[in-house]
């Protein structure tokens, strides 16, 4: 069922592109904003009217960061499988990551995951491809054969691109077609085997650390490679205190540099290593406490331009094994609301800033439709209640994963409402009158 | 008195008191191992697992004469060519032994944190034979047994710890060993085998091997791994010895009644020169004697004996 228009009333409108921040009635029609009145306008006769009395009517929320799995690993996850854990969460709109078996560097498999995509019907998939053919690292994908196809971005993301000629000409070639570089951060020579954050939690643990530095040097080296180039570069999850200072820098010289953080960063230290419990086990690893501080930081300064999930399901067969042996990663898209807004709980952020890393910043990151609750926009919107508790129960998760470090957190804030283009694809059912 | 049976996975979560109870339990078996007929019946009945995911004959000879003067049965299980090299979990691995009813299963891992795993999955008691570069419990024991033999008490007494602390597992063990029972620790080698985040141990730290062995009452050297030199730890063995090795000629630095440890088995004229591993100083082979008098008490302690259950 598909009605026609849709009202939602008594809700908080609250839109960081428009600046609209109060009590507002929001119509829909024909999957568009149609208006965002005052709370007492009168509404056409005939719409669905939902209540919204003390949630948050926001833009649909949007990650920069996703794994979908499919092709290949569909036991982890699917494209559908995904999408219903990303609008469970509250995202309207996800980006895909292309290391897939076999990798997304063609614009055929560009197509296949839009098909499927669309297939579900439930959240936008803006996919990604490789950087690199295969993601090996050596020789140039299709960028423009991608893009042509809808690719909105090219990464390696799982590797980083250790060659800096062939990351010179990535950005270089890119710019032909207005495409960011999304770019995994690690120096292999330097992280040489290690599975955490080298510290003093690796030291006790007796587990091969890596260092920050691993990172740093390399967000330092494809900044200068982007200033070099004039390419756009995005900094995927960045997790270490070098690298918010050198995006800071690039940003006040005027470089095309944006960036990522994932809640799981911001929120967990190393400590939560201490069990050997592989759901805390990530690549970047969960840094010491100066960093957690420091990313904090970026999130509030501006630094930071987008909250991504780095949405990674696993099998237990990846995660159910010795720490150094497990695959990194966590099952991201459901608890990214809550963990944000704890955020905004602690004083690090304003309500409006969160909203603005979930939807508005990203898709200005990438230049992606969306992130606005303007009128004339498609009706991608988000209904949050930051007051709900809820416990965090990986066996209930829509995603195939169950591999979350956030199992049994108490937490607060969820999406009860979720519409794409004006059409209810999670929650609502139980409020609608 | 029956005791709760209980894992012993390191030493870090270990009460002066627990460590203690272990040593004095120790010293009775050591009696015991010292006897004619070297056999009590303590854990008749009982199944003690070896299970050695990496190959050490001497830590695993160690527990199975411990098992079996304490009349347990104790069967070795070594993965060499055995179901993980066809792709088993060690958790599969796990779950098989558990369901052949064992009471113990001893394991020695090269993946720290892996008897943690296996702990949190199986009813029996797991003993941490060595994991990686965490934690070694019993050699850590059989240290801290070696010198209280010497010494009466370690309070007050410091220890040197001298090589790869990086990757040292008996190094990590030791430190909160020794720390425990009163001991100032002092820790040595070169910066590139020393662990960031090393000083949250609490131990003195240095790369002189003069200042760190210089008024030391014990010095114990690790035992070197020459595969470190293609990850560029060291240079050669042969600079290794003439920096952090104990020669002859250094012995001189040494209080005169300063003890010499180590964890075996040696690299003779890398770490120790032979005449110093021999020499009287020397306190290594009552380290490998005592090694298995530590496991005796390990063993009941795991298998919820107490150590007057030999008696009987
Ligand atoms: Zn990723």
């Amino acid at each position: 069922m598909r009605p026609e228009m849709i009202v939602l009333q008594n809700g908080r409108v609250l839109d960081p592109a428009t600046g609209v921040d109060g009590a507002r009635t929001v119509r829909i029609e024909n999957g568009r904003i149609a208006a965002i009145d005052d709370p007492g306008a009168r509404q056409p006769a005939g719409a669905q009217v939902l209540d919204c009395a003390g949630r948050w009517i926001v833009p649909g929320l949007v990650d920069l960061h996703v794994h979908l799995r499919e092709p290949g690993e569909e036991y982890k996850e699917t494209i559908l499988s995904g999408l219903r854990s990303a609008v469970a969460g509250g995202f309207t709109a996800v980006v895909s990551m292309p290391n897939t078996k076999p990798v997304i560097d063609n614009a055929h498999l560009v197509r296949f995951v839009l098909d499927k995509a669309k297939e579900a019907g439930l959240a936008k998939v803006y996919p990604s491809g490789a950087t690199t053919k295969g993601q090996k690292g050596e020789a140039l994908a299709e960028y423009g054969d991608m893009k042509s196809a809808g690719a909105v971005m090219m990464t390696d993301d799982g590797h980083p691109v250790m060659n800096p000629g062939i990351m010179r000409r990535a950005l270089e070639y890119a710019k032909a077609f207005d495409l960011p570089i999304m770019v995994h951060e690690e120096d292999l020579n330097l992280a040489a085997g290690g599975c955490m954050h080298e510290g003093t939690v690796s030291m006790r643990l007796g587990l091969k650390g890596f260092p920050a530095a691993a990172e740093d040097v390399m967000v330092l080296r494809d900044i200068e490679l982007a200033s070099l180039t004039g390419g756009r570069l995005h900094i995927g999850h960045l997790s270490t205190a070098g690298a918010v200072r050198a995006v800071r820098e690039a940003k006040r010289r005027g470089l095309r540099v944006t960036a990522e953080a994932t809640p799981h960063h911001f929120t967990l230290t190393d400590e939560a290593v201490a069990t050997y419990d592989t759901n805390a086990k990530m690549c970047p690893p969960l840094r010491s406490q100066e960093h957690v501080d420091a990313v904090l930081e970026g999130l509030a300064d501006g630094t930071i331009d987008a909250i991504a999930t780095d949405h990674a399901p696993h099998s237990s067969v990846e995660k159910d094994v010795e720490f150094e042996r497990a695959s990194n990663g966590i099952v991201g898209l459901e608890t990214a609301v809550p963990l944000t807004l704890a955020l905004v709980r602690r004083g690090v952020i304003g309500e409006k800033r969160a909203i603005e890393l979930l939807s508005t910043g990203p898709c200005r990151a990438f230049g992606l439709p969306g992130g606005t609750l303007a009128v004339g926009a498609a009706a991608d919107v988000t209904v949050i209640d930051p007051a709900a508790e809820w416990t965090v129960e990986p066996a209930s998760f829509e995603s195939k994963g169950r591999n979350s470090p956030f199992g049994g957190w108490k937490v607060q804030g969820r999406a009860v409402l979720v519409m794409v283009d004006g059409r209810i694809v999670h929650g609502g059912e139980q409020r609608s009158r | 008195m029956a005791h709760p049976r209980q894992h012993l996975l390191g030493i870090e979560s270990l009460a002066r008191q627990e460590i203690e109870s272990i040593l004095d339990s120790a010293t009775s078996m050591k009696e015991v191992l010292r006897r004619d007929i070297k056999k009590v019946p303590a854990l008749r009945g009982k199944t003690v697992i070896n299970c050695f995911f990496e190959s050490s004959t001497r830590t695993r000879s160690s527990f199975e004469i411990a098992a079996k003067i304490l009349s347990a049965d104790a069967v070795n299980w070594s993965s060499s060519g055995s179901s993980t090299s066809k792709g088993e979990t060690l958790i599969d691995t796990a779950k098989n032994l558990e369901a052949m009813r064992p009471d113990i299963i001893v394991i020695r891992h090269g993946a720290s944190g892996a008897p943690n795993l296996v702990a949190s999955r199986v009813g029996c008691a797991v003993v941490n034979a060595g994991d990686g570069a965490h934690e070694h419990p019993s050699q850590a024991l059989l240290d801290a047994f070696t010198l209280r033999e010497r010494w009466g008490s370690l309070e007050g007494r410091t220890v040197a710890i001298v090589g790869d602390i990086r990757h040292s597992r008996v190094a990590r063990s030791n430190v909160y060993c020794l720390q425990r029972l009163g001991a100032k620790v002092r820790l040595c080698g070169p910066p590139t085998m020393l662990p960031l985040g090393v000083e949250a141990l609490g131990c003195e730290v240095t790369s002189d091997l003069r200042t760190a062995v210089g008024g030391a009452d014990a010095v114990m050297m690790l035992r070197i791994q020459t595969e470190r030199i293609s990850e560029s730890l060291f240079p050669t063995g042969r600079e290794y010895s003439r920096y952090y090795g104990l020669s002859r000629a250094k012995l001189d630095w040494l209080k005169e009644d300063a003890l010499v440890l180590h964890p075996g088995p040696i690299n003779r004229g890398v770490e120790l020169e032979p005449e110093v591993a021999d020499g009287d100083r020397s306190v290594i082979l009552d380290q490998v004697e005592n090694g298995v008098a530590v496991r005796m008490a390990i063993l009941l302690r795991a298998a919820g004996a107490g150590p007057e259950a030999t008696s009987a």
